[in-house]
Parts: structure tokens; C-alpha cells; sequence
């Protein structure tokens, strides 16, 4: 997921090129006060002429306790936006009150249910309250950390190893898990130390998480390159989801790859194989139709 | 409607900046570096994006440093409630 | 010394027979630090010269000071591989009466052999000269000032021109060898204070492009050559200067290190990243037509198996020895790309001439295969289009074109289109991402062109390529 300030139109024009999963257009954090009314009609506006293609689009708008979060949500679902993610996230009642302003925005347009909700957990509070926030809304596709924010909190700072952020990236992985959805890593600032960089996309790989957020296109090749699946996995993947669909078409419920049986567990991690190796360019989507 | 003195958007390349005051019909004095190409389809985004709002009076001082169109609209619009106090999400 | 050629430059003038008409000559090699066109000009301007026939290898934005000597009657005809700057946007607006022509480097190297372009007098800077007019781009003293290193571009001047002028500012001690430019060629030698603006000669070191579009080009253009059939061992290649093309050097290194490839030379502007590779043995010889940096130049002048050569020796199509007849791999720019694949480096998407074609169509028709790198878009200019403003490098010389919104290759080429699919690499045809530029950014209106021809194009053959008529504000 790569970051892209909501108040540069340069970098909003073609940031999908660089083939991230995803693009988190940004209304808070980087944009200042006096220009968050401009910001927003740029994202508006970006997000209904420009053709991101297949890529996921993601908002991040102000809290809703600001006077510019509830315009955001307007603006951001009348262009029609994949995904919108609150920021500073601590409780499950944050998560409803959003719920409540994006469907009061659908039903006027008449579209309800589309807007998915993306929570970024960057307080000790949130990490507290991961799970039931995690599963606040339907509409919740994943939670994030916001590491920043999350470390000032904690009165520390962020160090390379990241020892302080352990707890906080466990506590999310294993929310998010329990509630069957996605996670996602916080961003890793220096661009000019990519080894500190592979490592930590490493870590986070080890962890569990589901991706990085990344806040330069210059990232996005250690990112694919760290939760790329090995061309051995991928074979091997590629053989079971042959025999799932040799099964089906059999009309068999029992799924046999070299004469063993396969075990539920085996074939889902064949399908996240999959699904990376796509995700990382080894695999094209025809090749595993 | 009144119209003060207001500006959106910069200078930076893939922007184009607004400037926007009272005037007696629409007034646009554009400055880009693709005017020969553009400059027709730049000027009646501008009109078109103004005229949407009901804004038929006005001087609009353009500085483009190659936006699309859906950038030109939202400094415009941007622009324009800055100028006017309208607002645009109603 | 005897015979010491060391003279004024006014006298060296006098003494070379200029006459008003004739014909002049310079080289581009101190690129945007050059002193020595608008010095001797001036010169000629003060001692009344008329009608001269200015042929330069290029000019640039350095060389505004012309148009001066242009309304002035002074210079009446231009030759030269590009224009820059207000020079160029004067005559782009009709400044001259005599369209300027337009040749490319080994064009320009052919037309001087055969004579179709006759010098009447060279006038020739020198980072190094004796007064018998051996001359190098190499330092050869403390007081060295202005190096470029290679003088590829002068030496058919100095070997053609009646009369040759060489102008230094660093005059050495007799012999001042090895030599790119030979005594025996050499009628007068002329010392001045600074024949370039060492600053704007060169930069100092590589630098690393941080654009990531660049970067993600640089990677396509790597993956196409790795992938092209053509990255074998003892390959040979050609790079341009634009920050995509140094930087696919940079990733054709990692490949070239893990599948244990080496190049057999590197032809053209030669830069830093070539000689570190060619350092590291990953590249045997650099063959130098024009040092781009001092990294470059300090290797021509210390390493044996970095050598100069002229614009004929490098790109002449007319000369069977010349090197791109042996050239594999050249990666080059586009201002713009047409669906034919036709190149333009020369007119800007507002008509006004803003480049060169240096050795684009020299490189691009006899190497193997040539690969264009360019932006789909650069902002709201487009580099894919339905037809370019201007015609330099003919399609049919072309092979593929790398975008950041995916890869064309040319339909004669569907082997190469093959190896690229096979390899996973997104290969678009070039109309669609014609159409696409044009999606995002709008149907442009016509360019308000005159109906005066301001430039010749001529091809590498010598025949007229296209024209480009004024512009019209």
C-alpha cells in the first residue's frame, strides 16, 4: 500500500505505474489545515477522472472529531473510493460512528454497502482494543499500525530492530486473524537505508502481516521481493489448486496430489501462494485459470 | 454572487495555480507551457468548472504547469469556494 | 620553438584565407561550457566578416550570443546535430533566411569525408596543445583548465578543413602526446584565456537518478535487454544520457555479475557507469566518440583500452569500419515515439527545436537492436503519438519502445515480442499507448506552424528526411 500525499497532483497522476496492491491517497497527516478544502476536491476529483486500473483505492481521511473528517467521507464515496481508512483508531464505537456517516452518504447515492473501512491502530488504546475494533463493521477489510504516532504514544521511539513495536504488530496480526481480515504493516520513513528497510518487510513478513505500507515507489521492489513465494512453493501450490479443480470436476470431495490426501490448512496456503506470487509479478492471473 | 480575492493550488510540476478576483464576465489570463496544445481545452475546463458553480463574473489568472483536467477543476473549484464561501459538497 | 604555429586569433584568421561565404567549423565537446564559437565569432564579427557558413558538430544554449551575429549578417547558414536555448527558439520563430541543416553525427562525419559538407577553416578548441598543434581533450599540465577528454567530433574537421585553427588554453611543452589532434593537420595554434566553462563541461561523478519513473524505466529497458536474445557474452552496447538509460546500465550490471556475462565494448558518450563497469572487467574496451563526465575523461586519458575515435570511426553508415556496424545493444531518448515508430529528439511538442539528433539514427540502424526509452507522458506532453512533429530516426530502424505504461515492439521484430512475452514483460502495442497518453490527457490542438522551412533534416545518407517550418506565436 503506497502513500501518496492528497494535495500533490504530480505524484496522484500515475502513482498506480509503479504497480502497488494498493494507493492510500492522503487527507490527513500530510496535507496542512489551511489546504485540507483544496486537498479533498483534488482527491475528489483524481479519483473520479483517472484510471488507477485494477488498484485498489484507499483514502485516509481526517478524524471525524476534526471539522474536515465527515466532508472527506462525502466527497471521498460520492468519487466512488474502495476503501477508506480512520485514522487514530482506539475504539470499536469509533469504527460504528463511521459505519453510521458513510452509509448516510450511500443512501443518498444509492449505493450502499460499497465503501469498505480500513482501521490504522496507532495508540496503545487501539492496540488494547484491536480486535474488537477489528470486528466493529462488516465493512472493516483490515486494520494497520501506525507506528509513529503508536511509538510517541508509548513514550519511545522508533529503533531498527523495532522491539517496541513487537507487542503492538503481534496484537494486530493476531486481531486480525481472529477476525478474518487483512493486516497491514506501518511505514518505514528513511529511503536511503534499504537494508534496514528489507529487514524490517522481513520481520512483518515473519509476523504474519499481509503487507507494507510504503511511502515511495522506490520501496515497492524489496516489498514484492521479500513476500515473493519461491518458484519451489509456487509449483507446489500450483499442483495442489490442479488437483482441487481435477477434484471438482470429478465431483469428489476427497482432493489427492502424488496419492496423499491434502488437508484443508495445505490448500489455503496454496491459495495465499498463489495470490503472492500473482501479487508480486511472478504469476500472471492466466496462469493459474 | 460576491467574489474576493482567492487562491488554490501551486507551482509544482502536474499543478496549475489559480488566482481568482471580481471581474465583468470571465475574464482567464492563462500562462502554460503547453498553450499552443492545450491552452484552447485548459481555458474551457476553467469556464466550464466556473459556470458549473454559477460563477458568471469573474478574473481568473491561470499559472499551469501541466495539470490534467481533473486537476484543473479541483484548483478551480478549490478557487472558487475559497472565493465565494459556497459550498460545493450540498 | 621553429616553426611555431603560435599566433593571435586575429592573425590566425587572416593567415587561414577566410573569405566572406566560406565556411567554418567547430566541435561540441565543451558542451554547455563552451567559450571558444562565441569567442572567434565575435572576432569575426569585429573584423567584418560577412556571410559565413557556421558548421558546428552541435550547439546549444551557450551559444545565444549568435543570434546577435545572425540578425548581423555575420552568420548566414548553420549546420549542426542540434539547437538549444534562445538560438534555438529564434530560429524556430524564422530568425534565419537559410533553413539551418540538420545532420546527425555520423552524418555529419560522412558529409565532411565526401565533401558534401566542405570546411573551409576549423576552428578547433584543445584542453592541451603544443605550438606545433598536437592537440588533446586530455590535461596534460598543472594548469589544465577546460577537460572534456574524447575530441571524436573534431577529428574529420581536422582532417578535411583546408585550414585548421586550433585555439587552447593550456599551451604544454612540444610533444604533447599522445595526440587526438595531429601537428600535421594543423596550421595555427592560438592561445586564449578559457576555451570552457569547466562547471558546465561536465559533472564530476555518477549520479543516480532518484526519479522512480526513471528508475522504473530503467528496470523495463533491463529486463528488455536481458530478455532480447541479444545479452550474450561479448555483447557490445551504446547508452544515452538521460536518466533512464544510465540507470538501466546500472541494472544490467547486476545481471551481467549474476549470469557471468561480459560486454565486449561500450560505444559512444562513454560515462562513469561505463568505465566502472568496464573496471570491474564486465566491459574490455570503451570506445569514446565524447567523454560525458571526468570520470570518463580521466579513463580516456590513463587507460589503454579506452579509446577515441572520430565521428566517422564511430557512426559513419558510409564507412564500412565504423563501430556501430558492430554494435549490438544501443538504449536511447525520445522527445516523441509515433505509431509507426518513427523518433523524433529534435523539435519539441510546441514545434520549437530543442535537442539533437546526435547519433540517433546512426546508433538506432545499424545496431542490433535499439531500444527507446521515454515517459509516456512528460506532464501533459505526450511522447506517444499518432505522428511525430518532426521525422529523425525512421521506424524502420527502431526495435522497441519502453514505457512506464508498458512495452511496444515493432511488428518486424516478433521474435524479440516473443522472448518478452515469455519472459512476463507487459508488451502493448504501440497505438494503445498512443491512445492511452491521449486518454489522460486530451485530444492537443494543431501546432499553429508557418508556412517558412526554418530546418533540414538530412538522414545519416545524406537526403532529405523532413523539414520543419516556422512557428507562429
Amino acid at each position: 500500500m503506497m502513500f501518496v500525499p492528497g494535495n500533490n497532483p504530480g505524484m496522484m497522476a500515475d502513482a498506480h505505474i509503479y504497480g502497488p496492491d494498493s494507493i492510500m491517497l492522503d487527507l490527513e497527516d500530510s496535507v496542512t489545515m489551511a489546504e485540507k478544502d483544496a486537498a479533498r476536491l483534488l482527491v475528489h476529483n483524481a479519483l473520479k477522472s483517472i484510471d488507477y486500473g485494477s488498484t485498489e483505492m484507499v483514502v485516509r481521511i481526517n478524524p471525524l472529531n476534526t471539522p474536515y473528517g465527515r466532508k472527506d467521507v462525502e466527497a471521498v464515496i460520492k468519487a466512488g473510493v474502495d476503501v477508506i481508512r480512520m485514522p487514530k483508531t482506539e475504539t470499536a464505537d469509533e469504527v460504528r460512528e463511521l459505519e453510521a456517516e458513510i452509509i448516510k452518504v450511500e443512501e443518498e447515492l444509492g449505493c450502499v454497502g460499497r465503501t469498505q473501512i480500513m482501521a490504522a491502530i496507532e495508540s496503545a488504546l487501539g492496540v488494547v482494543n484491536a480486535y474488537a475494533i477489528a470486528t466493529a463493521s462488516k465493512r472493516m477489510m483490515g486494520i494497520a499500525l501506525g507506528a509513529e504516532d503508536y511509538s510517541a504514544n508509548l513514550k519511545t521511539q522508533r529503533t531498527p530492530g523495532g522491539a517496541e513495536l513487537l507487542l503492538a504488530r503481534e496484537t494486530i496480526v493476531v486481531a486480525a486473524r481472529a477476525a478474518g481480515i487483512a493486516c497491514f504493516d506501518t511505514v518505514y520513513s528513511n529511503l536511503d537505508d534499504m537494508e534496514t528497510f528489507r529487514k524490517e518487510v522481513e520481520l512483518i513478513k515473519t509476523l504474519g502481516f499481509d503487507g507494507k505500507s510504503i511511502i515511495n515507489p522506490r520501496q515497492i521492489q524489496v516489498v514484492n521481493e521479500v513476500f515473493a513465494p519461491s518458484q519451489k512453493d509456487i509449483d507446489k501450490a500450483l499442483r495442489i489448486i490442479a488437483a482441487i479443480k481435477e477434484a471438482q470436476a470429478k465431483g469428489s470431495g476427497v482432493i489427492a496430489v502424488n496419492g496423499k490426501m491434502v488437508d484443508r490448512p495445505v490448500v489455503i496456503r496454496a491459495e495465499r501462494t498463489v495470490a503472492l506470487a500473482i501479487a508480486s509479478g511472478i504469476l500472471s492471473k492466466e496462469d493459474v485459470l | 454572487m460576491e467574489i474576493k480575492n482567492a487562491v488554490a493550488g501551486t507551482l509544482e510540476s502536474g499543478d496549475i495555480m489559480i488566482q481568482m478576483g471580481p471581474g465583468e464576465g470571465l475574464q482567464i489570463e492563462l500562462q502554460s507551457s503547453v498553450a499552443a496544445q492545450f491552452g484552447r481545452q485548459i481555458k474551457a475546463v476553467i469556464t466550464e468548472t466556473l459556470e458549473g458553480l454559477g460563477i458568471e463574473n469573474a478574473y481568473v489568472k491561470a499559472t499551469d504547469k501541466g495539470a490534467l483536467d481533473c486537476t484543473i477543476r479541483a484548483r478551480v473549484t478549490a478557487a472558487a469556494v475559497r472565493a465565494t464561501g459556497k459550498d460545493v459538497w450540498k | 620553438m621553429r616553426n611555431s604555429k603560435l599566433v593571435t586569433l586575429e592573425e590566425a584568421i587572416r593567415r587561414s584565407g577566410l573569405k566572406d561565404g566560406m565556411t567554418i567549423s567547430f566541435h561540441h565537446h565543451f558542451r554547455g561550457g563552451d567559450k571558444v564559437v562565441n569567442l572567434v565569432v565575435a572576432k569575426l564579427a569585429e573584423m567584418g566578416f560577412k556571410n559565413l557558413h557556421l558548421a558546428a558538430s552541435s550547439l546549444s544554449d551557450v551559444h545565444a550570443p549568435l543570434i546577435e551575429h545572425i540578425r548581423n549578417g555575420v552568420i548566414t547558414k548553420i549546420s549542426t546535430s542540434g539547437l538549444r536555448g534562445e538560438l534555438a527558439n529564434e530560429i524556430s520563430h524564422g530568425l534565419m533566411a537559410e533553413p539551418v541543416v540538420f545532420r546527425s553525427h555520423g552524418g555529419r562525419g560522412s558529409a565532411i569525408a565526401s565533401g558534401e559538407l566542405h570546411i573551409d577553416v576549423a576552428f578547433l578548441g584543445a584542453s592541451s596543445a603544443d605550438e606545433l598543434g598536437n592537440a588533446s581533450g586530455c590535461p596534460r599540465s598543472e594548469n589544465a583548465k577546460s577537460i572534456c577528454g574524447s575530441l571524436g567530433y573534431a577529428l574529420p574537421d581536422a582532417q578535411y578543413a583546408d585550414h585548421v585553427v586550433v585555439i587552447t588554453d593550456d599551451l604544454v611543452a612540444y610533444p604533447n602526446v599522445p595526440k587526438s589532434i595531429s601537428a600535421c593537420d594543423v596550421e595555427s595554434v592560438v592561445v586564449v584565456d578559457s576555451v570552457g566553462d569547466s562547471s558546465k563541461i561536465s559533472s564530476g561523478a555518477i549520479r543516480d537518478s532518484k526519479n522512480p519513473r526513471d528508475i522504473l524505466l530503467a528496470q523495463q529497458a533491463a529486463k528488455v535487454i536481458i530478455n532480447s536474445g541479444y545479452f550474450k557474452d561479448g555483447f557490445s552496447i551504446q547508452t544515452g544520457t538521460g536518466g533512464a538509460s544510465l540507470a538501466a546500465v546500472k541494472y544490467i550490471r547486476e545481471s551481467m555479475i549474476e549470469k557471468g556475462i561480459k560486454a565486449s565494448f561500450a560505444l559512444g558518450g562513454i560515462t562513469a557507469h561505463m568505465v566502472k563497469l568496464h573496471q570491474e572487467g564486465l566491459i574490455g574496451r570503451l570506445v569514446d566518440v565524447q567523454s560525458f563526465d571526468k570520470v570518463a575523461a580521466e579513463s580516456l586519458a590513463s587507460d589503454q583500452m579506452h579509446q577515441e575515435v572520430s565521428a566517422v570511426e564511430y557512426a559513419s553508415a558510409e564507412h564500412l569500419g565504423s563501430a556501430v556496424h558492430a554494435l549490438d545493444i544501443v538504449i536511447l531518448s525520445a522527445l516523441e515515439v509515433d505509431e509507426e515508430f518513427n523518433v523524433n529528439v529534435l523539435v519539441g511538442s510546441d514545434g520549437i527545436i530543442r535537442g539533437a539528433i546526435g547519433g540517433h539514427p546512426d546508433t538506432a540502424e545499424d545496431s542490433a537492436l535499439s531500444i527507446i526509452v521515454c515517459p509516456l507522458l512528460r506532464g501533459r506532453i505526450p511522447c506517444v503519438v499518432p505522428k511525430v512533429t518532426t521525422l529523425i530516426t525512421p521506424g524502420s530502424s527502431v526495435d522497441v519502445v519502453v514505457t512506464e505504461y508498458g512495452i511496444a515492439v515493432n511488428p518486424r521484430r516478433p521474435e524479440i515480442a516473443d522472448r518478452l512475452k515469455e519472459a512476463g514483460l507487459k508488451v502493448v502495442d504501440i497505438k494503445a499507448l498512443a491512445d492511452k497518453a491521449r486518454s489522460i490527457i486530451g485530444e492537443p490542438d494543431a501546432l499553429p506552424f508557418g508556412d517558412r522551412v526554418v530546418g533540414i533534416v538530412m538522414d545519416r545518407h545524406g537526403k532529405v528526411l523532413d523539414r520543419i517550418r516556422n512557428i507562429v506565436d
